[in-house]
C-alpha cells in the first residue's frame, strides 16, 4: 500500500523530469552554425504542462545553384535558390545566411546575411570602396545588405562549396543542399557588349566604304548647312572692322574630351582667319594640357596662313583650373579688351550662362557649342548662334571640306538613320508584345 | 616624319588596345586600362608647371608694361606666391592656419559670390527666352508658364491638371528631345573616335 502510494505520489515528478530530458534533448539536438541541420523538424506539442518555449522549425531554401559569374574579370560566383517555404510574410524566415567553404563537408564560414525573400547573392572580390559603391538605397523596403566576412576574402579561381541557411526567430538554421565546387573564372570576352560591337564594326565598314566613296566624289558631298559655323567667318570679319579681339574660350573639358577635341578644330580654323586678317585673338585656358595643344594648334594655324611672326604665346595663356576664378578672369577680359567676337566651343558647366551673360552684356557677337545638353538652353538664349550637340563633332568635316572628314560625317548620318529605324522598329514590335528588336539591342553590362 | 606619323601611329595603337579592351573584362584588360588612366594623371601633374609659368609670365609682362588692368595682375600673382608660399608651412591644411583662414573667408565667399550671379542671369536670359517673338518663342513661353506653374503650389491650387502636363511636357516632349541630341552625341563621339583611330582626325595634334 505504501509502496503503491510512493508509486503513485512519484507520478508527477517523473512526467516533470521526463518533460526536461525530452526539452533538453531537443536543444541538444539543435545545430551550431555550420553543421548540418534535419531537412524538416516542425515540432509543436500542445499537451506540454509546463510553459516550455514551443520551438518551430523551418524548412531550409531548396535548388542552390552557384555558377560563375558570366562577363566579369573572374571576380565574382552568382548563387541563387528558390526560398524556404517558410518564407512568408506572417513570420518563419527571418533571414539567409551565405555560408562558404574551400572543403565540401566542413570549414563554412559565414560571408553574409540577407534579408528574407532573397533569392540570389553574388560573392565577389571585396573593392576598396565597395563600402561606397554598394552602400544601400534610402529604401525602407530594400532587402538587407549582404555582410561579407572580411575575414576570409573571396580568391579568384578557388573552387569553393556553398550552403544557404534559413533563419527563423530563434536564431535556428535550416541548410540547403550543397552546391559546388565553382570557381570563378576571368573572362577573355563580354558577350553582353556584343550589339556595341556589331554596332561599330557596321560603322567601321560605313565610315571606310564612305571614305573611298567621298575620294572619288572629291568634296561635293552634300552635307546640310549649319548657320552657326558658317557664322563664324563672318564674326572674324567683324571683328577685324571693329579692330578689337576675338575671345575663344575651349571650355572647361579635360583635353582628352571629344568636346575639347571638337574645339582644337575650330580653333584651328579661327586662328588661320584671324591671321589672315591680322586680328588679334585670346585663348584663356583652364587646363595645362589643353592650354599645350591650343598653343600648338594656333601656331600651326598661323604658320599655314602665312603669318608665323604674328603669333605669340601669349595668345593662349592658362587662367587657372578652379571654375568661378577662371570666369571671373574671362568675364573681366571680355570687358577690359571689348572683345567683338566670343567663342565658347567644348566643355560647359555652370560657367556657360555667366561667361555667355556677360558676352551678351558687353555687346559682343557670341558662337556657342557644347555637348552638355543641360548647358544648350543658356547658350541659344545668350548666343547668336549655337551649335547643338553632335554639330560640334561635326564641325571639322564642315571647316575643312576634307573628302577623308565628310566621307565619316556621311557614315554617321547613316548610322543616326539606322539606329532611327531599329528605334521605330522597336517601339512598333513592342506595342504588340514582341520583344525581339529590345532583346537584340540591349547591352548587359 | 617623326613629328607627324610617330604621334599619329601611337595615337592608332594605344587608340584601337583601349578599344579592343572595352569588350574583354579579363583583369589583363583592366591593368591595360588603369595604366592608361595613371599615365593621363602623370602627365597632368607634369603639365602643370607649364601652366603656372603661362600664369606668372602673362602677369608680369602686364605688370611691367603697365597694362591695362595691371593692378589686377598684380592681385592675382601675390594670391599665387602667398598661397604657394603658406601651402608648404607645416600643418596649413589644420583649422585655424593662415593657410585655411585665407580658403574659408576669402576664396570661398569669393566663389559663392561669383556662382550667386547665376540667378540674376538665369532671370535676365528667361526674361530675353521668353519674349513671343514668334510661334516657337510662343510655345517655349507657354510650357515654361505650365511648368513653373505645375512645380509651386499655386499652380495645384489654380488646376490640379497643371503638375499632370507639366511633368508630362518635362517627361515626354523635353526627354524625347534630350534623348535625341544624346543619341547624336554618342554617335559623334564614336565618329570622332573613329576618326582619331584611323589617323583622319588630326587637330588634337595641332595639326589640320
Amino acid at each position: 500500500m505504501s509502496g503503491h502510494s510512493h508509486v503513485r505520489n512519484g507520478l508527477p515528478v517523473i512526467l516533470i523530469a521526463g518533460w526536461v530530458c525530452l526539452a533538453c534533448a531537443i536543444r541538444a539536438q539543435e545545430p551550431s552554425p555550420g553543421a548540418l541541420p534535419p531537412a524538416i523538424q516542425t515540432m509543436i506539442d500542445t499537451t506540454a504542462p509546463i510553459a516550455e518555449p514551443v520551438v518551430l522549425r523551418i524548412a531550409p531554401p531548396a535548388l542552390l545553384a552557384a555558377v560563375d559569374a558570366p562577363n566579369d574579370a573572374g571576380k565574382a560566383i552568382d548563387l541563387s535558390w528558390t526560398v524556404s517555404p517558410d518564407d512568408r510574410v506572417d513570420g518563419g524566415v527571418t533571414a539567409y545566411r551565405v555560408y562558404r567553404s574551400k572543403e565540401e563537408g566542413n570549414g563554412f564560414v559565414r560571408i553574409a546575411e540577407l534579408a528574407a525573400g532573397t533569392v540570389a547573392y553574388s560573392d565577389r572580390v571585396q573593392q576598396e570602396d565597395s563600402a561606397e559603391e554598394e552602400a544601400p538605397p534610402p529604401d525602407a523596403a530594400a532587402p538587407a545588405v549582404p555582410t561579407a566576412d572580411e575575414s576570409h576574402p573571396f580568391e579568384i579561381g578557388v573552387p569553393y562549396y556553398y550552403r544557404v541557411a534559413a533563419v527563423d526567430t530563434t536564431g535556428y538554421e535550416a541548410f540547403s543542399a550543397t552546391a559546388g565546387p565553382v570557381r570563378s573564372i576571368p573572362q577573355w570576352y563580354h558577350s553582353g557588349k556584343t550589339p556595341v560591337l556589331v554596332l561599330v564594326l557596321v560603322f567601321f565598314v560605313l565610315v571606310v566604304v564612305l571614305i573611298q566613296m567621298a575620294k572619288i566624289r572629291g568634296a561635293d558631298m552634300y552635307i546640310r548647312p549649319i548657320a552657326g559655323i558658317s557664322e563664324i567667318d563672318n564674326a572674324i570679319g567683324r571683328a577685324t572692322e571693329m579692330g578689337r579681339p576675338i575671345l575663344y574660350v575651349m571650355g572647361l573639358g579635360a583635353p582628352e574630351e571629344i568636346a575639347t577635341i571638337a574645339s582644337y578644330t575650330i580653333l584651328a580654323r579661327v586662328a588661320r582667319k584671324t591671321a589672315e586678317y591680322r586680328t588679334n585673338l585670346l585663348v584663356p585656358c583652364n587646363e595645362p594640357i589643353v592650354m599645350t595643344i591650343a598653343q600648338e594648334t594656333v601656331k600651326n594655324a598661323y604658320m599655314e596662313a602665312g603669318h608665323p611672326d604674328l603669333y605669340s604665346d601669349n595668345m593662349v595663356f592658362f587662367v587657372t583650373s578652379m571654375q568661378f576664378a577662371y570666369v571671373a578672369a574671362v568675364n573681366g577680359l571680355m570687358l577690359r579688351e571689348r572683345t567683338a567676337t566670343n567663342c565658347y566651343f567644348g566643355k560647359f558647366y555652370a560657367e556657360s550662362l555667366l561667361l555667355s551673360e556677360a558676352g551678351n552684356i558687353a555687346g559682343s557677337i557670341q558662337v556657342a557649342g557644347t555637348d552638355e545638353v543641360a548647358q544648350l538652353p543658356f547658350f541659344v538664349t545668350t548666343c547668336d548662334y549655337t551649335l547643338i550637340g553632335e554639330e560640334l563633332y561635326a564641325a571639322s568635316a564642315y571647316l575643312g571640306r576634307d573628302p577623308l572628314l565628310l566621307g565619316a560625317l556621311k557614315a554617321q548620318d547613316y548610322i543616326k538613320a539606322i539606329v532611327m529605324l531599329v528605334i521605330f522598329l522597336g517601339v512598333i514590335l513592342i506595342s504588340f508584345g514582341n520583344e525581339i528588336i529590345l532583346n537584340l539591342v540591349t547591352v548587359n553590362l | 616624319m617623326l613629328k607627324r606619323q610617330l604621334p599619329m601611329l601611337i595615337v592608332s595603337i594605344v587608340g584601337l588596345i583601349m578599344t579592343i579592351q572595352y569588350f574583354i573584362p579579363h583583369p589583363f584588360s583592366e591593368t591595360i586600362y588603369n595604366y592608361a588612366l595613371d599615365w593621363l594623371i602623370i602627365i597632368g601633374i607634369f603639365a602643370m608647371p607649364l601652366g603656372i609659368y603661362s600664369m606668372v609670365h602673362i602677369h608680369v609682362q602686364k605688370v611691367a608694361r603697365k597694362q591695362t588692368g595691371w593692378g589686377y595682375s598684380v592681385v592675382a600673382l601675390l594670391g599665387l606666391f602667398v598661397m604657394l608660399a603658406l601651402g608648404w608651412t607645416p600643418d596649413c591644411l589644420k583649422d585655424g592656419t593662415f593657410f585655411m583662414r585665407l580658403f574659408e573667408f576669402v576664396y570661398i565667399p569669393i566663389q559663392a559670390t561669383m556662382f550667386s550671379l547665376l540667378a540674376f542671369y538665369i532671370t535676365s536670359a528667361a526674361y530675353r527666352a521668353f519674349r513671343a517673338r514668334n510661334i516657337l518663342a510662343t510655345i517655349v513661353l507657354v510650357s515654361a508658364i505650365i511648368v513653373m506653374l505645375g512645380r509651386i503650389p499655386i499652380g495645384e491650387a489654380i488646376s490640379p491638371h497643371i503638375p499632370e502636363v507639366a511633368d508630362w511636357i518635362m517627361n515626354v516632349p523635353n526627354m524625347a528631345a534630350q534623348r535625341s541630341i544624346m543619341i547624336g552625341l554618342g554617335l559623334g563621339a564614336a565618329a570622332i573616335a573613329m576618326k582619331i583611330v584611323l589617323g583622319i582626325e588630326r587637330s588634337y595634334m595641332g595639326m589640320d
